[in-house]
Parts: structure tokens; C-alpha cells; sequence
């Protein structure tokens, strides 16, 4: 179906160069992290690479632990593919695009121990905080995954607890508690279309990719989640190129925290 | 303690601050936001575009599709859980009949007008934002139209008469509230959203509507201006 479109980008991948003439390990720019852009959640960020825009928002609840766990909150990762923001979604169930994207998200910080979830017990056994990270979509231009994961970290990055006084959270008083964040997780997805790789495809180049590589990474390039996308299969020498690539961009990105 | 002046210091005929923007989402054949206070609508208009499945054409004419939402992160109280709800539901329906009477949908038969509405933040009057924002995003889309949709919700507090209630005054505690958001065509001068709750004297919904015409013109002019505004910088 995108067979000319494909061969066009090909072209000019074998020329060095793309059809936006960016070079393969460039992003859109400029990258805008807007903090605290909605009023109503405890913390959020909307975050633009290129055209592509999404919000993320922060709400914490107070829940009760797992039994398996009794002294620790969690987080809550929810993604929403909005149809206002691509002709091709469409109303209904998240997909399962969007339940990746929240699951990629989700295991960037959950596994990275960014958070950690004692801090969020209350009262052991009882109460603890819930964080629920929502990332929704305004405009998809392509890189959903990697502008997700970028507003999710600048979200928790400037969310603040709500009061909780007698069994009762007051959303209108913020405190002045933040979120304790140990690491920046950034997750940077290396796409292979043909023999080429490049990083942050608009929505064109997404079109023509035959296999990706979403890797995250910590500032001293420990890896803390990966996740193979596409139909093609990628050689060890592939993989591990991506993953130089993705700590080497993921270093870009965390400086525009 | 009784209801005499507003919290924020407005003129009880006095919305909250206004801002309208055209042309916001790329992806979309028309878009708009139009926020309103802290309440935040975006609509996005997709179409006309072909209609599936087929069962539901109409060969006569296009149809319209509106669907109101409110992001997860939108309330002031609890997280909003997603899939909507009854009230996102009705409030849909209510805002494609408030949206239907400008349009001209005889010239696409067989096809969908979608209209999406999202809202990231919200506090009180966000149907009418979400109204004016999608006909804006309407207009944006080059659909043929025979005026715009301006809204804003009038309504009485204790004795006082005002527009554009916010969060404090829709749930006043010690008085009787009436909530009532219009929509009105400003050039065919037609309502095309009415709804109310509370308690409220006929002699007084003569006056509020009245209250209500004069405020959706000034929207009017915020929405064309918005409109000519993304226009002006297309053609630079």
C-alpha cells in the first residue's frame, strides 16, 4: 500500500538524508516541554517534537496496597490514542497500540525504581498513594511512544501531593510534597527501514518501517526497558547499535527536561 | 451567607477571560480550542469523510457525529476514568443538535462530519466551551454553514441574575441555583441548545435569555476574530 512512498524514502535514506531532510539520528525540533499545563491534575506536562503533541497528567489517589506488598504504593500508566488526533483512531477501547505505548511507558519507570513505592505508603497494610499517570494524544506526526514517555517523566517531575487530611483528599490544596524521582528513564525508539536505521520517524517513515526498537535508558546508560516493534527481524550487530544510539539520544532528551 | 457579589470580582453579565485559537491540530481537516476561565475545550473536525459501516448512510445527506470527552486529568476532584459516561453521552447528543441547524449536509451524501471534543481542563460551563469551539473547528474545515454556534451557560443565584456560572457558583451552598447553558445561532438568532437545572421563575428565563443573546454575541465576534486571525497567518 506504501510501496512508492517506501521507495522514496529509501532513496534518500541511501542519499544520508530523509524526506523532512533531516539526518538519521536527528530529531524534529524544536523539543517543547510545557510544565504544569493543566491546572486540574496534580501535575502534568504537554509535550511537542515537531507536530506531534501529547499531554500527560498526573492524579493521585489514595488506595489499599497489594496484599503482596503492604508497605508500598504504585503507579498506574493509561494511554489514550484521542481520533481528535489522527484520522486513523478511532473512538472506543484503548488498541493495542495504546496499550503498549502505556506499558512501555509504565516499565520505563517502574523498572528504573525511579519511584520508590515505600514512599508512597501511608499507613502500612492500609492506605497508600495511588499515582496515575494519563497520556493522551492531540496530534500524532509520528514518535507517539518517545513523546509519551518524555511528557510522563516531565509530569512527575513537577506533580505535587494533594492534601490528605481524615480519610479525605482535598484535590483544591496542593502541598508543597513532590514526588521523590531517583533516576530521568528516556525512552528513545530506533526505527530500521530497510538497512537504515534513524530515530524519531514522522508518521510517514512509520509507515514504511519494517522493525523498531524502543530502549530506555538512565543518565549512566544502564538500560531499564526495552521493546521490539514491527514485523522484520534485527541482527545482534543491529541491536546493539540501536542501543548506542538510544543512550546517546536519550542524553538529548533528558537536557530538554 | 447570602449571594451578593461574585468571588473572582466579574460583573455578574461578565464571563471569565476568553481565549479562542483556530487551527491547533495539523492532522485534523478543522480545529479549535476556546477556553473559557480554567475550562478548556479542543475540537477537531474530521470530514466529510466516508462512512463505515455502509448500513449507516444516508444517500440524502452526510450525517454528524459529535462525541464529548473529558480528559483523565480534567477534573478538579478524581481522576476521570475513561470509555465516557452517561453524562459525556448526553452531552454528545446535546451538542450535535445544538450543532446541526448551521450545517448543510445535503452536500455530502453518503458521508460523516466527525466532530471530537476534548477537554484537559475543565471548571463548570464546559458543553458550551466545547460548543464554540466546535463550530469554530467547523468553520475551519470549510464545511458550508449558515452561521456559527456561539454558547455560554446564564442562571440564578439566590436573587441575582447572572452569565457564565463557575464551579463556585453552580454548587453555592445556601441559595437556590439555576444552571441553564444556551446555545444560539447570533445571525439567524435561533437557540439551539436549551437545558436548565435548578429553580428559576418564567419572568426570569425571559431576562436570562435575553442575557444569554447578548453574551453569545460578544463569543461571535471572539470566534470570527479567532477564525480571521489563523487565516491572516496562512496567507503570510
Amino acid at each position: 500500500m506504501y510501496g512508492e512512498l517506501k521507495k522514496s524514502i529509501l532513496k534518500l535514506l541511501g542519499a544520508g538524508t530523509r524526506l523532512d531532510g533531516r539526518k538519521a539520528f536527528e530529531f524534529r525540533g524544536p523539543i517543547e516541554i510545557d510544565y504544569n499545563f493543566v491546572n486540574t491534575a496534580e501535575g502534568s506536562a504537554r509535550v511537542r517534537i515537531g507536530e506531534t503533541e501529547v499531554i500527560a497528567g498526573v492524579k493521585m489517589e489514595v488506595g489499599e496496597p497489594y496484599p503482596d506488598n503492604p508497605d508500598e504504593g504504585t503507579i498506574i500508566v493509561g494511554a489514550e490514542l484521542l481520533p481528535m488526533s489522527s484520522p486513523e483512531f478511532e473512538l472506543g477501547p484503548p488498541g493495542i497500540q495504546a496499550i503498549e505505548l502505556a506499558r512501555v511507558v509504565d516499565r520505563g519507570i517502574r523498572e528504573s525504581k525511579t519511584i520508590d513505592f515505600k514512599s508512597l505508603c501511608i499507613e502500612e497494610g492500609k492506605e497508600v498513594w495511588l499515582i496515575i499517570i494519563d497520556v493522551i494524544s492531540v496530534n500524532d506526526a509520528g514518535n507517539l511512544l518517545d513523546a509519551a514517555a518524555l511528557a510522563a517523566l516531565a509530569a512527575l517531575k513537577n506533580a505535587r501531593f494533594p492534601k490528605y487530611e481524615e480519610g479525605k483528599v482535598d484535590y483544591k490544596e496542593k502541598t508543597d510534597r513532590k514526588i521523590e524521582l531517583r533516576n530521568q528513564p528516556i525512552a528513545i525508539t530506533v526505527v530500521k527501514i530497510g538497512s537504515s536505521l534513524i530515530v524519531d520517524p514522522d508518521s510517514e517513515e512509520e509507515r514504511a518501517t519494517d522493525a523498531r526498537l524502543t530502549v530506555t535508558t538512565l543518565e549512566d546508560g544502564t538500560l531499564c526497558a526495552m521493546q521490539k516493534g514491527g514485523d522484520t527481524p534485527l541482527t545482534k550487530e543491529e541491536i546493539e547499535k540501536m542501543i548506542d544510539v538510544a543512550v546517546e539520544k536519550g542524553k538529548e532528551l533528558r537536557g530538554s527536561l | 451567607m447570602t449571594y451578593s457579589k461574585r468571588l473572582d470580582n466579574r460583573g455578574f453579565e461578565e464571563t471569565r477571560p476568553i481565549e479562542a485559537k483556530v487551527g491547533i491540530i495539523p492532522n485534523a481537516d478543522g480545529s479549535a480550542y476556546f477556553k473559557i476561565g480554567n475550562t478548556w475545550a479542543y475540537a477537531a473536525v474530521y470530514g466529510p469523510r466516508n462512512l463505515h459501516p455502509k448500513f449507516l448512510q444516508d444517500p440524502q445527506k452526510g450525517i454528524l457525529r459529535c462525541n464529548y470527552n473529558m480528559m483523565p486529568f480534567s477534573s478538579s476532584n478524581e481522576r476521570v476514568r475513561p470509555g465516557g459516561s452517561r453524562r459525556s453521552k448526553e452531552i454528545s447528543m446535546v451538542t450535535e443538535k445544538a450543532l446541526l441547524p448551521v450545517l448543510d449536509l445535503k452536500e455530502y451524501p453518503n458521508s460523516v462530519v466527525d466532530v471530537f471534543i476534548e477537554l484537559p481542563q475543565t471548571e463548570a460551563g464546559s458543553r458550551c466551551a466545547g460548543i464554540c469551539a466546535a463550530s469554530m473547528a467547523l468553520a475551519d474545515a470549510g464545511l458550508l454553514m449558515k452561521d456559527l454556534v456561539a454558547a455560554v451557560s446564564v442562571g440564578k443565584v439566590g436573587s441575582k441574575l447572572l452569565v457564565d456560572l463557575d464551579y463556585t457558583e453552580e454548587s453555592y451552598p445556601d441559595a437556590d441555583v439555576a444552571d441553564i447553558p444556551v446555545a444560539m445561532t447570533p445571525n439567524l438568532n435561533q437557540v439551539t441548545l436549551l437545558q436548565m437545572d435548578g429553580k428559576v421563575k418564567k419572568e426570569d428565563i425571559s431576562k436570562l435569555l435575553d442575557m444569554a443573546k447578548k453574551t453569545c454575541m460578544n463569543i461571535y465576534e471572539l470566534q470570527k476574530n479567532a477564525l480571521k486571525e489563523k487565516y491572516k497567518a496562512d496567507s503570510q
